[in-house]
């Protein structure tokens, strides 16, 4: 546990440092999104075309690639498709130190030339490298890593530039404002841009039908990067390449909306390079600007392999290529929100969609360094612009990890009995333990005043924090000592005969809820039957997210078989089945389908529904509100107040159904007030974890900002949104069914 | 150019803080000269003229000691409010970069609705002429420095000035029969 220790450590410090600054951008980078795609008559559209190209394009890219060496080649310029960072780097140094004899290469950002470190390579050979976008070059005099794949210096305060530059440049009259100090940085950039032999560009794209790059930026500076020099050097991954100029125009109205909130970015550089410019002669500046110079301009595009065609032939990393570097993952993020990229990814990459990077390209022990940070909460998922499954990526990679470093020395027999999981042998103590949770759910629930008072004594909360990792601050789950199951068949079944009922519901006991709070189960039983429903509540395995979020996949799917075989019956039957539990819901909807068959996913996921999706399609159709509970009037008691708070979870939101509830309480004249976080910050096991315990408290700050003084009655559906809340607030949110339920 | 389209551009500029002025090309040159700053480089229109103070074969040291950068834009996308820049081998995109205050001249024949209309415009062009050009959206921005600044690298201010089609209204320069345009302003 010791380099968990330093994990947690590292994750503190980033807090208390950059946490701030992230925090501000990353969460108006978010919030600009919305706004920007919520302009957009076809955003949904938009991004199918863009997944559709992208897909094609992968799936068709070693002919692409032939294509573009014959445009570019036709141009008058080079394509070197190189094996990886060492290969691309050995050419560009040639080319630069031998051929053009450079001293100076100015640099437009780009993370592929960051993937390849070729700025360490040219500077051995002699050549000064300067980056020319403002942030990348702060981080380059500060001598920094990117924190984010679009704004590379978003962790930097604008004191803490200022006082950079005060530092190192000694100016005569130290700029302070940010007009102050980009005009400093755009004097010092623009006498480097004009005395540089060599301009660097990344691409964001490039069309293989004409040869066509194109670059997005807003600064301008890979305009002045590729005018001011007259050797360019175009480095890309191969995933970058699309069959046509014409496939451009979707992304072009997605990247700036979906990265920073911008519509579309300043500058939209389409070019098929050698560019026509004159190359302007800054040393000699009595000629003529144009005076035919742009003809000895020289190109050369190297696209770079590096592990993506491997990818490409991986089933699951393979939509990684699909990517986009929009950094939509990232701000969509609520741990990303807090730490920032300093503590994702590995050695480039950062933000989400890093893990799958990080796997391709550098292999899975780099990956494996913070992959945790993804808590599966799936906000990221409709946030990408091209529906790449970010956090399945997350699970495949924490699976593999599983699979290949487990440490056989692990004493695991011990644990076979409380753990009957379908993993090898070895895995991580807490991982299993995490992912067993509905076997030790059933055996807290057997032995309840037992396992409560034990689960609550000192030494073993001491004992699980130092072997398992489950930190000591954070309540555990109390578990009921008869589930909601046995509850329900010793009432003698459901009030509403099925002869009489408008519908039959099946009420998926999911684990928390069979075994832990119970209450919100029977208030489901009683707000289904106020509305004429016939309910079962049959004794159901888990769903298999517990497994799931620990990346053990095979688990997961036997859980999910098993969930299928005990619902197929009832749906065979035309029963449907009502969730009470959000995250249970998302597996049936989204995760199944890698699991089961195509038709068994379709059916089940079309019959299933959440709690309170169900009783706003009830309402909808016909069903009669005053059986509800309305609000009572005047001050009375807290709890049956008119005024309403309502954090929606963040699963449930990715799906579709995070706002039946709100619409449901407004029907039967709730006030509700919904909370604008992406997520609570617990996400299961992840706020147990001794290592993340503050970073889950920070990314749930802004609940506490936004409902930590209300007077209004706290409601919130998923398990670990309740146990997030009741530590953030001191006080237990009930589900919004337990709100709008008839009294027992 | 349809009526909405040219109102779409103009609120779109409005909105990126980039000012416009319209005219027939007969009054391009004047429009031209309220628009630039002084010293003032430019590059030979290929509709309309440019006043005689704008020097259009300047040296680099002329393009360096410019305020003003004038060039003409091949097309404007309405939707975004964006300019197309070619990069020729007249020095259109450094005037158009390296100065504070770029003036660009469109002709509103030039004008498509959207950006597939741009991309579709494009990809001839890149296939079979090799061209290069920059949509460019409003004035060089940066946030990198603690705060939205415009003029990052390129320039801090951008003009439009944007030729009327002879005769389309009659005048070729009144907005009066531009309701939408009246209403927005």
């Amino acid at each position: 546990m010791s380099s968990d220790a330093t994990k947690g450590d590292r994750i503190r410090e980033l807090m208390a440092t950059e946490g701030d600054a992230v925090a501000e951008n990353t969460r108006g980078f978010n919030q600009g999104r919305y706004e920007s795609t919520g302009r957009l008559d076809d955003y949904e559209e938009l991004k199918a075309e863009a997944r559709g190209i992208k897909e094609d394009a992968i799936a068709r890219l070693p002919e692409l690639i032939e294509e573009v060496r014959r445009t570019v080649e036709a141009n008058g310029g080079t394509v070197y498709v190189a094996d990886d960072a060492a290969d691309a780097n050995r050419y560009i140094t040639e080319l630069t130190a031998e051929e053009r004899d450079a001293d100076r290469l100015v640099k437009s950002k780009s993370m592929t030339s960051e993937e390849i470190e070729v700025n360490e390579a040219l500077e051995a050979e002699g050549v000064e490298v300067v980056e020319t976008d403002l942030g990348e070059w702060v981080l380059q005099v500060a001598d920094e890593a990117p924190s984010h794949i679009v704004a590379p210096a978003i962790h930097k305060s604008r004191e803490g530039i200022a006082e950079l530059f005060a530092e190192r440049f000694d100016p005569d009259d130290p700029p302070e404002t940010a007009e102050e100090l980009t005009m400093f940085a755009r004097e010092r950039l623009g006498e480097l841009i004009e005395d540089a032999d060599v301009g660097m560009t990344g691409a964001n794209f490039v069309a293989a039908d004409s040869g066509t790059m194109l670059l997005v930026t807003s600064e301008g500076n890979a305009r002045k990067t590729v005018t001011a020099t007259d050797t360019h050097v175009a480095v890309a991954g191969v995933e970058k390449l699309v069959p046509t100029v014409e496939d451009f125009s979707p992304f072009v109205e997605l990247i700036g909306r979906s990265g920073t909130g911008q519509d579309v970015t300043s500058y939209i550089s389409t070019l098929t390079p050698p560019v026509g410019s004159p190359v302007p002669d800054f040393e000699h500046d009595d000629g003529p600007l144009a005076d035919g110079s742009g003809d000895d301009r020289d190109f050369h595009l190297v696209l770079i392999d590096n592990g993506r065609m491997e990818m490409r032939e991986d089933e699951q990393l393979k939509e990684t290529l699909y990517c986009i570097r929009c950094s939509a993952c990232s701000n969509a993020c609520g741990n990303f929100q807090s730490v920032g990229g300093h503590a994702f990814g590995g050695e480039t990459y950062s933000g989400g969609i890093a893990t799958g990077w990080e796997a391709g390209i550098e292999g899975l022990d780099v990956a494996a360094e913070f992959n945790d940070l993804c808590t599966g909460c799936s906000r990221c998922v409709p946030a990408c612009p091209v529906g790449i499954d970010i956090p399945w990526i997350n699970t495949v990679v924490r699976d593999r990890i599983n699979r290949g470093e487990a440490d056989p020395g692990q004493t695991d027999w011990m644990f076979e009995e409380l753990v009957p999981d379908e993993e090898p042998g070895g895995l991580d103590l807490s991982t299993r333990i995490v992912g067993n949770y509905e076997t030790l759910a059933k055996w807290g629930s057997r032995t309840a005043p037992i396992a409560n008072r034990l689960s609550d004594a000192g030494p073993v909360r001491a004992l699980a924090e130092r072997v398992a990792g489950i930190d000591r601050r954070r309540d555990l789950p109390e578990f009921a000592g008869e589930p909601l199951v046995d509850w329900f068949e010793a009432r003698g079944g459901s009030r509403v005969s099925a002869d009489e009922a408008e519908r039959e519901a099946v009420l998926y006991a999911d684990t928390a809820t069979n075994y832990v709070d119970v209450d919100r189960g029977k208030a489901a039983v009683r707000a289904l039957e106020a509305l004429d429903v016939h309910v079962r509540v049959p004794d159901l395995p888990g769903s298999g997210r517990p497994p799931l979020s620990q990346g053990m996949i095979a688990t997961a799917e036997s859980a999910a078989e098993d969930v299928y075989a005990g619902l197929a019956t009832h749906v065979d039957a035309g029963r449907d089945v009502v969730v009470i539990e959000p995250s249970d819901l998302a597996m049936f909807r989204s995760e199944y389908e890698k699991f089961l068959p195509e038709a068994s996913h379709e059916r089940l996921a079309a019959a299933s529904y959440d709690v309170m999706e169900y009783v706003f399609g009830l309402l909808e159709n016909g069903a009669d509100p005053s059986d509800l509970r309305a609000p009572a009037e005047g001050t009375g008691p807290v709890a049956a107040g008119k005024r309403v708070a309502y954090h929606p979870h963040c699963q449930a939101r990715t799906i579709g159904v995070g706002e039946h509830a709100t619409a449901v309480m407004e029907a039967l004249g709730y006030d509700v007030r919904v909370s604008d976080t992406e997520c609570c910050g617990m996400a299961g096991s992840f706020g147990y974890k001794h290592d993340y315990y503050e970073l889950s408290m920070d990314v749930g700050e802004p609940i506490r900002e936004q409902f930590g003084d209300t007077d209004r009655t706290v409601v919130a559906a998923g398990t670990s949104c309740t146990e997030q809340i009741d530590a953030l607030l001191g006080d237990t949110p009930m589900h919004p069914v337990e709100l709008v339920a008839p009294r027992e | 150019m349809s009526v909405a389209d040219r109102s779409t551009f103009k609120r779109r500029l409005d909105s990126l803080g980039v000012t416009v002025t319209e005219g027939p090309e007969s009054e391009c040159a004047e429009l031209i000269d309220e628009a630039a700053g002084d010293p003032a480089v430019g590059v030979a229109l290929d509709a309309g003229s440019l006043p005689d103070r704008i020097e259009t074969d300047p040296t680099t040291a002329e393009l360096r000691a410019a305020h003003t950068g004038v060039t003409d834009a091949e097309l404007g996308v309405a939707e975004y409010g964006s300019v197309a820049i070619e990069a020729d081998g007249a020095g259109t995109e450094p005037v158009s970069l390296f100065v504070d205050r770029h003036v660009v001249v469109l002709r509103e024949a030039d004008l498509v609705p959207d950006m597939p209309d741009a991309f579709e415009w494009l990809g001839p062009r890149a296939r079979d002429e090799s061209t290069d050009v920059v949509f460019a959206t409003g004035p060089s921005a940066t946030a990198d420095m603690g705060g939205l600044v415009h003029g990052a690298h390129g320039p801090k201010e951008v003009h439009v000035v944007l030729l009327r089609e002879p005769g389309e209204d009659g005048s070729g320069e009144s907005d009066a029969t531009d309701p939408e345009v009246s209403a927005d302003e």
